[in-house]
């Protein structure tokens, strides 16, 4: 899931100002999931912005919403789209980045501005009621080799040959020993799993790496089916 | 491993031919000026073989580890093991500074990771860690070994290093450090110098459990000039815990007065570390690492002691 945050209230307001009829699409992704950026949140969103310009005696602002099940579709954003955008002047997309992105690609002409923060890759952990990020998409993915558990992401040096001398009782010195040290997380499955072979294999600088800066843009073909 | 047929340092020389070997431990801090250091240098170099010079310890901005040990070594004829960390270079400024140093005529060099920038004075400097500590090690192998770096290049006269690596033997948990040492002498570690030792049982045990990695191990002491600088260490340094007992030895002689004091934290030091390093001697240890920083002159009272 791509975790997202909506911004703070300030900021969507002045970043709106300029504009008297808007339209503000939801999606029904990641971030709709976790009812960050859906319809609902469109709804109140528009809510607030009529009231706000109505304290502020700054003329009246014309607020149409809508959903769609995922922004960073490209086919989906210029079907369901189509209808809805007509003579509003700026767009304000409840998705991810690239949900922003496809949008303004596909409609040029209009301004089509982020409501959210894109944060990570991550999941929910029920338990402690938080998102904590899984991935880092860096292209090469070692999870086989690390009982699952990804040090790219979780270990605060993104360390191929952790854990270093920085772990203490299993707790990372990065934030004062409050966070797991992912190679200790790392060693603790594979010795579980009866694979710690794979824990003492020394792992080489990785050459090919997709986010080597060398790309200048990640990249990869789409097969058609 | 251990590396017969190729020798380039004095350090490498003296454990290959057996001798139970000190080294010592030189902090470039934030000046331009090393003359405290160069003096604290030549005060070791009577009892030490190579002095190790610290890479921004602690993730503090202090003066280049590569140019101190260069200038030490030209001022004072001592030997350094000049300590790289992986935190401020990517692969190519370390391989840039690894040629640096062969031809300022380091011999050794301490493969380190490096401490997060996060826990210094310079807390949100980016970190780099292109490379780790092992992948370091390996480099420099393929530097000295096969004359090539990272990426197969061929390097005109490659230098002549022997890499060290560090290790802690009061790793808590314990088994994994034990393994990620097995990985570190498979990446190419030809010696080991270790985080703090207070405990010769601690010394002991860990060198049973890596003598058979068959690489020589410099077992690290610290021995602390005042009750404020191991109080300071007890709370600074991840996962070595200075012995209650030790501190509350310290602190009272906090209390004497300023001639008796000295004499005191001297004796409280010289009736710890002198029968550990003789216990350490009767190991199979190569030798000693003295992290007595500031402290220089209990050195050769350790060193009479022990009838080097």
């Amino acid at each position: 899931m791509i975790i997202v945050k909506l911004k703070a209230f300030d900021e969507l307001q002045s970043m709106l100002d300029p504009y008297q009829n808007i339209l503000i699409v939801g999606c029904d992704g990641c971030s709709g999931i976790y009812e960050v950026g859906g319809l609902k949140q469109a709804e109140i969103l528009k809510q607030q912005f009529e009231l706000a310009r109505r304290l502020k005696k700054a003329g009246k602002i014309r607020v149409k919403t809508v959903s769609i099940p995922r922004q960073c579709d490209v086919d989906i954003v210029a079907n369901e789209l189509r209808s809805e955008i007509t003579e509003q002047e700026a767009i304000l997309s409840l998705g991810c980045g690239v949900g922003v992105q496809t949008i303004s690609d596909i409609y040029e002409d209009k301004h089509v501005l982020p409501g959210l923060d894109t944060m990570f890759i991550g999941m929910e952990d029920k338990n402690q009621g938080k998102f904590f990020e899984r991935c880092k998409a860096c292209g090469d993915c070692i999870l086989a080799e690390t009982g699952s558990i990804c040090p790219i992401t979780r270990c605060a040096k993104g360390l191929l040959n952790g854990p270093c001398g920085g772990q203490v009782k299993g707790k990372c010195e990065v934030y004062d020993y409050t966070r797991d040290c992912a190679w200790i997380l790392i060693w603790m499955r594979l010795k579980k799993r009866n694979m710690l072979d794979l824990f003492t294999k020394f792992r080489p600088f990785r050459v090919n790496r997709l986010h080597s800066p060398k790309e200048l843009e990640k990249t990869i073909n789409v097969s058609k089916h | 491993m251990l590396t017969s047929g190729r020798i380039f340092s004095e350090l490498m020389r003296e454990i290959n031919e057996g001798r139970f070997v000190l080294t010592g431990e030189l902090e470039p801090e934030k000046t331009t000026d090393l003359t405290e250091v160069i003096e604290a240098a030549e005060a070791l170099k009577r009892y030490v073989t190579a002095c190790n010079v610290t890479d921004g310890p602690g993730s503090f901005a202090y003066m280049s580890s590569l140019i101190a040990s260069h200038i030490l070594q030209r001022e004072t004829g001592l030997e350094m093991i000049y300590q790289l960390v992986c935190r401020d270079r990517n692969a190519i400024g370390l391989c840039a500074d690894l040629l640096g140093a062969g031809a300022l005529g380091i011999r050794n060099i301490l493969a380190l990771t490096g401490d997060h920038p996060s826990i210094g004075d310079h807390p949100d400097a980016k970190p780099v860690f292109d490379l780790d500590s092992a992948q370091l090690t390996h480099m420099i192998r393929k530097m000295v070994d096969e004359g090539i770096d990272l990426y197969g290049n061929p390097i005109h006269k490659p230098p002549k290093f022997h890499v060290g690596v560090a290790a802690n033997p009061n790793a808590d948990p314990f088994e994994p450090e034990v393994l990620k040492i097995g990985r570190k002498v498979k990446a190419g570690a030809e010696f080991i110098q270790t985080q703090v030792v207070f405990d010769i049982d601690v010394a002991k045990q860990f060198l049973k459990e890596v003598d058979r990695f068959n690489v020589p191990i410099l077992m690290g002491i610290f021995p602390m000039k005042s009750y404020g600088v191991a109080k300071f260490f007890d709370k600074n340094i991840p996962g070595v815990p200075v012995p209650a007992e030790l501190l509350e030895k310290l602190k009272k002689a906090k209390s004497l007065n300023k001639k008796v004091r000295k004499q005191k934290y001297n004796k409280i030091n010289l009736e710890l570390f002198i029968p550990f390093i003789k216990e350490l001697r009767k190991t199979s240890a190569a030798g000693c690492h003295i992290m007595a920083v500031g402290y220089e002159r209990l050195v050769p009272k350790l060193f009479e002691a022990v009838k080097m």
